[in-house]
């Protein structure tokens, strides 16, 4: 890495620009980019190439361990290849770990920007609410309202998004408080500009910068909520798989059959220190204020 | 310092009431509402539900169920449980010891811990250590804690055969020494998240000061460098911890329902997720209450140490 640099040639483009360099130079948050990026195309073309689908049960070679026969990373107690197993899983809790962060965002977003624009008593209540929602410890919170709902993907996504666009409105609020002091956007309200324009062309663009990292680590909550409330039983039901349902029974075989418990925890940790180590690289990355 | 006091006392209490706001709304909100609980055997008529929601005043309008609701809660009667018609407060109450144990040792664990990384870290500044360190932290906020609790008793109860894989004591065999063998596996794993939250913030904290004029005046006048670091910015980096500790509750709280399930620890989590698979919502909607309210503990209590240890906070407000 440091040293191809040199020899590229220093044109201006996304690719070249300081912020791009400076999130080069953070080799950890390459590093999770790459492992994102490797990970999320295992996980949609993976499964077409295997041998075995992920219901597919193989009765003779129940709880096969891995790197021993056909199966790679061996088998369930029915017999399912865990590889398979663990690919479709991905595809489900990278989906739901992206499509709740976008939900979250769009409601931490709005809250943030409307409670930052207008002051007063409506950005008091806002804000409010939002301390009020983080007393309650977010796995309390997610198990609570799952018990209450049928769970399906679409209804465990709005609810980690439901549960966590909380810390994303106060960025986006103090952001836009800090932000509307400045000339430019005084300027703007000052041509008459309506106060949606203010809001969503020209304080939010100029808050993009926390927002995506709020965003990446966002990403991170989120597939370790759905791996929480899955493993407690009460997030994606079986059969569909998810990291975090594949280690529901895994505690019962600790001693006979490691490799259910290990493997599909090993995935979150990748996955979620990846999200971890690429929101840091943008934090340093958009922070212009270090050049 | 008073006027202080109960302006940040105010606050807890309206924050409390919004609390109690949202913990209604999602009882009442839940599709059949509390009554679903009787609706779920299957072998009501609407009329015998009716009849139910008569009795227990659930046909009246919302804002009268709530004001009754929280008169109740102020009162002191949080509700029986569907269970075993305990009351509520008795219920937590014959759990909170196990979990309060389990998280204030881990507390103690991940300070001591965490502080040693974290003033390390930033005196060797980018050194191996502090990068290895940071690294550490990340992955450690990056596990998931079950997983880490099964990879614990894995190694330490199925490999090593040192430790018990779970409950709080051996049936028979109350003694402290066993109960204290049961604490160290869940304390480890409840204490790898907030020792990598203390580490990274002890590190940043400790750099502020550091860099400070005073530290240099000090050097300037020949104070000797241990001197200086354990008594000028040791104890001015510890200050701002008293608020982490303090904003960290919520967190706490969160894996220790997650380590109490993988340890068998009967504490106020698992009685929470026995709770839900119950569907014994007096006793779940209590437990949210609960811990709500030490959550908001957590913070105002930190924030008035804090005052007392830094008479500038009080002051300026």
């Amino acid at each position: 890495m440091s040293m191809a640099e040199p020899m590229l040639a220093p044109a201006p483009g996304f690719w070249n620009s300081p912020g791009m360099r400076r999130f080069r130079r953070h080799r950890l948050a390459v590093f999770g980019a790459a492992t994102i990026l490797l990970l999320t195309l295992a996980c949609i073309i993976g499964p077409m190439l295997l041998p075995y689908t992920d219901t597919f049960i193989d009765i003779r070679s129940r709880f096969a361990p891995p790197f021993s026969g056909p199966h790679i990373l061996g088998t369930d107690p029915l017999g399912r290849d865990i590889l398979a197993r663990l690919l479709m899983a991905g595809r489900i809790s990278l989906a739901v770990g992206f499509s709740a962060m976008a939900i979250a965002m769009a409601i931490g977003i709005v809250v943030g920007l409307v409670a930052g624009f207008y002051e007063g008593a409506l950005g008091a209540a806002l804000m409010r609410l939002v301390d009020a929602m983080l007393c309650f410890p977010s796995i309390f919170l997610l198990l609570a309202i799952s018990a209450l709902i049928q769970p399906s993907v679409p209804s465990i996504v709005l609810l980690i998004a439901m549960t966590s666009w909380m810390e994303v409105a106060r960025v986006v609020e103090a952001q836009i408080r800090s932000l509307k002091t400045r000339e430019f956007v005084q300027a703007s309200i000052s041509f008459g500009a309506s106060s949606k324009r203010t809001m969503f062309r020209v304080l939010l663009p100029n808050a993009v910068a926390p927002i995506v990292v709020a965003a990446t680590l966002n990403v991170a909550h989120a597939i370790l909520a759905e791996s929480y409330i899955s493993f407690l039983g009460f997030g994606i039901q079986p059969p569909t798989p998810s990291w975090g349902n594949m280690l529901e029974s895994a505690q019962s075989y600790l001693t006979s059959a490691p490799w259910l418990a290990i493997i599909p925890g090993a995935a979150i940790t990748l996955a979620v220190t990846s999200f971890n180590f690429i929101g840091d690289g943008l934090r340093d990355a958009l922070d212009a204020r270090q050049d | 310092m008073i006027g202080f006091l109960l302006r940040r006392l105010g606050q807890a209490l309206l924050l409390l009431l919004i609390v109690s706001v949202i913990g209604f709304a999602i009882l009442h909100l839940a599709p059949g509402g509390p009554l679903s609980q009787f609706a779920a055997g299957g072998d009501m008529t609407q009329a015998d539900l009716d009849r139910i929601a008569e009795q227990l005043g659930l046909n009246r309008p919302l804002p009268v169920q709530y004001a009754e609701w929280l008169w109740r809660m102020l009162s002191g009667d949080w509700g029986r449980s569907y269970r075993d018609q305990q009351p509520v407060l008795h219920v937590i109450g014959s759990h909170i010891g196990a979990t309060l144990e389990l998280m204030l040792t881990s507390t103690l664990l991940a300070m001591l811990l965490g502080a040693w990384v974290g003033i390390l870290g930033a005196i060797k500044r980018y050194s191996i250590f502090d990068s290895l360190a940071t690294i550490g932290a990340m992955i450690a906020l990056s596990i998931p804690t079950f997983w880490f609790g099964l990879v614990i008793i894995y190694v330490f109860s199925v490999g090593l055969g040192w430790l018990p894989a779970g409950n709080r004591y051996t049936v028979g065999d109350g003694s402290f020494l066993n109960q204290l063998h049961h604490l160290i596996g869940p304390c480890i794993v409840l204490a790898l998240v907030s020792t990598a939250v203390w580490s990274r913030y002890m590190r940043s904290s400790m750099l502020d000061v550091i860099n400070q004029d005073f530290v240099r005046t000090a050097r300037a006048k020949g104070v000797p460098e241990r001197s200086i670091l354990l008594r000028h910015v040791l104890r001015n980096a510890l200050l701002p911890m008293i608020t982490i500790t303090g904003l960290h509750v919520p967190t706490l709280l969160s894996g220790a329902l997650v380590t109490e399930t993988v340890f068998t620890w009967p504490g106020m989590g698992r009685l929470f997720l026995d709770s839900i698979s119950y569907r014994d919502y007096p006793v779940v909607m209590g437990i949210l209450m609960f811990s709500a309210i030490l959550v908001l503990l957590g913070s105002l209590i930190a924030d008035l140490l804090y005052g007392v240890a830094d008479p500038r906070i009080a002051g300026s407000h």
